[in-house]
């Protein structure tokens, strides 16, 4: 009886190498099979998180009729859920932007923030129209557009433009940011085009 | 009774775990007024899955409904206003005694070797904390929850090339929608509170295997064999500890003796907890801010954002750095030095007792750091907050500097041998 078991037993150890290599090959395939499974499964739960289609169609582009705009008036529109101004710049004011370009970071728009017909010192298509995203580049606040002055009180000389009530950031009437605030680039020029004289499409260009 | 007592530890170790994590543990019996803060973050831990739980019946996750339920929970449900003011009042109540904890920790070198894993685990539970605390704060859907939201999550924004992508995919919408909001409740009722009870869990079942530390910074449990009969202790300590270590007469069972001891801690505790709850639950404007009693709008920033004054010492650093990318590095830069403190302190001896005057006074002005950067960063700018903050950063992160230099070779007090009665 006990060489029996002995016997078993010596048997058993002989082919130890033999099934151990199978053993481990099928430990290795299991594993690398159910870790691509594991990673498969992860898929529809991270994708999960991207904008539905309806967030998705809500993103659309939109048509603004701009005819009633008076000079020097802002007015604010929603695209993509973000406020977007457009302001009609008078030409005093439009004067004004080449004076201060000494006080600003990126004075002629080099950091992509503009599409490419937005890159010139009006940073818009038509100099007298300005379009944009009233988000602050540094965390997201929404600017307040001060005039009459009331700007110079947080940039000596300057008359107008756009303070970041959040961490101060400074921004001129062509959305420039100022030096030493924390918003480290000039406000997003969103695409857009003129459909007629008095109507902009936002959201995607010519 | 005993027959079916019998019954059940014979099928699951009922009595055997309670003995030996409670009734039988070996607590040190100088523990001082420092030592009831875990207790009472236990407590609040319970005060707001409790009404977590109660609060969830009445809100609704919706962009369209949110702020309108909470105002049908405080003006409508019975004793809704209680229900949310405790849950509310509890929030900030986590992170006086997570805050006072952890320095508890600091002041008595509790992150020290062999220490450092339990420490480690308390920094995630604090992380974990944080985002539970920052998504809770969402769910209203005020002005201050949508800007709040706004920005923190536009620090994912700093990241080089996948950020921009990364903030859209939080969202789930190309701004802070209602999705957002659902997906932070989602995450603010099941996922984070599982994840912080796994690690409250972990950092208990840590803190029992290496034991508690006292404010003598001293063993308690001795080698086998070092400590004569008569140095023992005379309790009953569970064989969990007493076969591995001779235990000095240095210790009381947890239970009841240091239980106790809490439980008036938390009689004192709960009336402030109370008194705030029914006459100051807003407290000024600090644990309920003031924009936040008007709906979301997207359209119009409040004048001034500021976090809840829980996050403002390392929103203060945030502000205090004049580049994005920097000044979100320097901010969970902060939270991370914490994280590594075990390793940044290189001394041996633990407890502020038996150091030097220099890390007294560095513990003292670190803490006065604290709270002055949560001033700062809890208060309309200013060009001297500006200059203020960023003295105070680099006092921050000072700290750890110097810590990590004078600790290698630091000139310590001779530490007793037992507890100093």
């Amino acid at each position: 009886m006990s060489n029996v078991s002995v016997d078993a037993k010596q048997s058993a150890t002989n082919e130890q190498p033999q099934s151990s290599n199978r053993r481990k090959f099928l430990t290795v395939a299991t594993s690398v099979i159910g870790g691509v499974g594991a990673v498969g499964a992860a898929v529809p739960f991270v994708a999960s998180w991207n904008p539905s289609a309806k967030a998705k169609a809500a993103g659309a582009d939109i048509e603004v009729d701009i005819s009633g705009v008076s000079p020097g008036q802002l007015i604010r529109v929603m695209w993509r859920s973000k406020p977007v101004w457009i302001v009609r710049r008078t030409p005093e004011l439009l004067q004004s932007l080449e004076s201060i370009e000494g006080q600003l970071r990126d004075p002629n728009s080099e950091q992509e923030q503009q599409p490419a017909y937005a890159q010139n010192r009006y940073r818009s298509i038509k100099e007298e129209y300005l379009v944009l995203v009233g988000i602050c580049t540094h965390l997201g606040c929404s600017p307040q557009h001060l005039t009459e002055g009331a700007f110079a009180e947080y940039a000596e000389g300057v008359p107008e433009g756009f303070f970041c009530p959040c961490h101060g950031s400074k921004f001129d009437m062509a959305g420039r940011v100022f030096q030493g605030v924390p918003a480290p680039l000039n406000l997003v020029v969103p695409p857009y085009q003129f459909l007629t004289d008095t109507t902009l499409l936002i959201g995607s260009d010519a | 009774m005993n027959g079916l007592l019998k019954w059940i530890e014979q099928r699951i170790p009922m009595m055997r775990v309670a003995n030996m994590h409670a009734i039988q543990y070996p607590a040190p019996v100088n523990m001082n007024f420092w030592y009831v803060f875990g207790f009472l973050a236990t407590i609040v831990l319970v005060n707001q899955i409790v009404t977590g739980i109660w609060l969830t019946m009445s809100f609704e996750p919706s962009a369209e409904r949110a702020f309108a339920s909470v105002e049908y929970i405080m003006r409508e449900v019975d004793y809704g206003w209680l229900i949310r003011y405790m849950h509310s009042t509890g929030a900030s109540a986590f992170f006086i005694v997570v805050y006072m904890h952890m320095f508890r920790g600091m002041i008595y070198g509790s992150y020290q070797k062999p220490r450092e894993l339990l420490w480690v685990f308390g920094m995630l539970i604090y992380l974990a904390l944080m985002a539970e605390a920052f998504m809770g704060y969402v769910l209203p859907w005020g002005q201050m929850s949508y800007w709040g939201a706004q920005v923190i999550v536009s620090l994912f924004s700093a990241i080089p090339v996948i950020g921009p992508d990364l903030v859209i995919w939080i969202q789930g919408d190309y701004v802070i929608s209602g999705a957002t909001l659902n997906r932070f409740f989602a995450l603010h009722v099941i996922a984070l509170p599982l994840v912080i009870v796994i690690l409250v869990f972990l950092h208990i079942i840590a803190l029992h295997e290496v034991g508690s530390n006292n404010p003598d910074g001293i063993a308690i449990k001795h080698k086998k064999g070092a400590l004569a009969e008569e140095d023992k202790t005379p309790y009953k300590i569970h064989e969990y500890y007493t076969d591995k270590y001779d235990i000095a007469d240095d210790v009381v069972p947890f239970f009841p003796h240091i239980v106790l001891k809490d439980l008036v801690a938390f009689s004192i505790f709960l009336a402030g907890f109370a008194f705030i709850m029914f006459f100051l639950p807003e407290m000024g404007g600090y644990f309920l801010e003031r924009p936040n009693f008007e709906i979301a709008n997207p359209l119009k920033t409040p004048e001034h954002i500021f976090p809840v004054w829980y996050f403002t010492p390392f929103y203060a650093i945030l502000k205090a750095v004049p580049d994005k990318l920097f000044g979100v590095l320097a901010m969970f830069g902060a939270i991370a030095a914490l994280f590594a403190l075990p390793w940044i302190d290189r001394g041996n001896v633990r407890s502020w007792r038996y150091r030097s005057g220099l890390h007294t006074w560095n513990l003292i002005i670190f803490a006065i750091v604290f709270v002055f950067l949560g001033y700062l960063g809890g208060t309309p700018q200013a060009d001297w907050k500006i200059v203020a903050s960023q003295i105070l950063t680099v006092m921050y992160f000072g700290f750890f500097g110097l810590l990590w230099i004078y600790s290698k070779n630091e000139k310590t007090t001779p530490v007793p041998e037992r507890i100093t009665k």
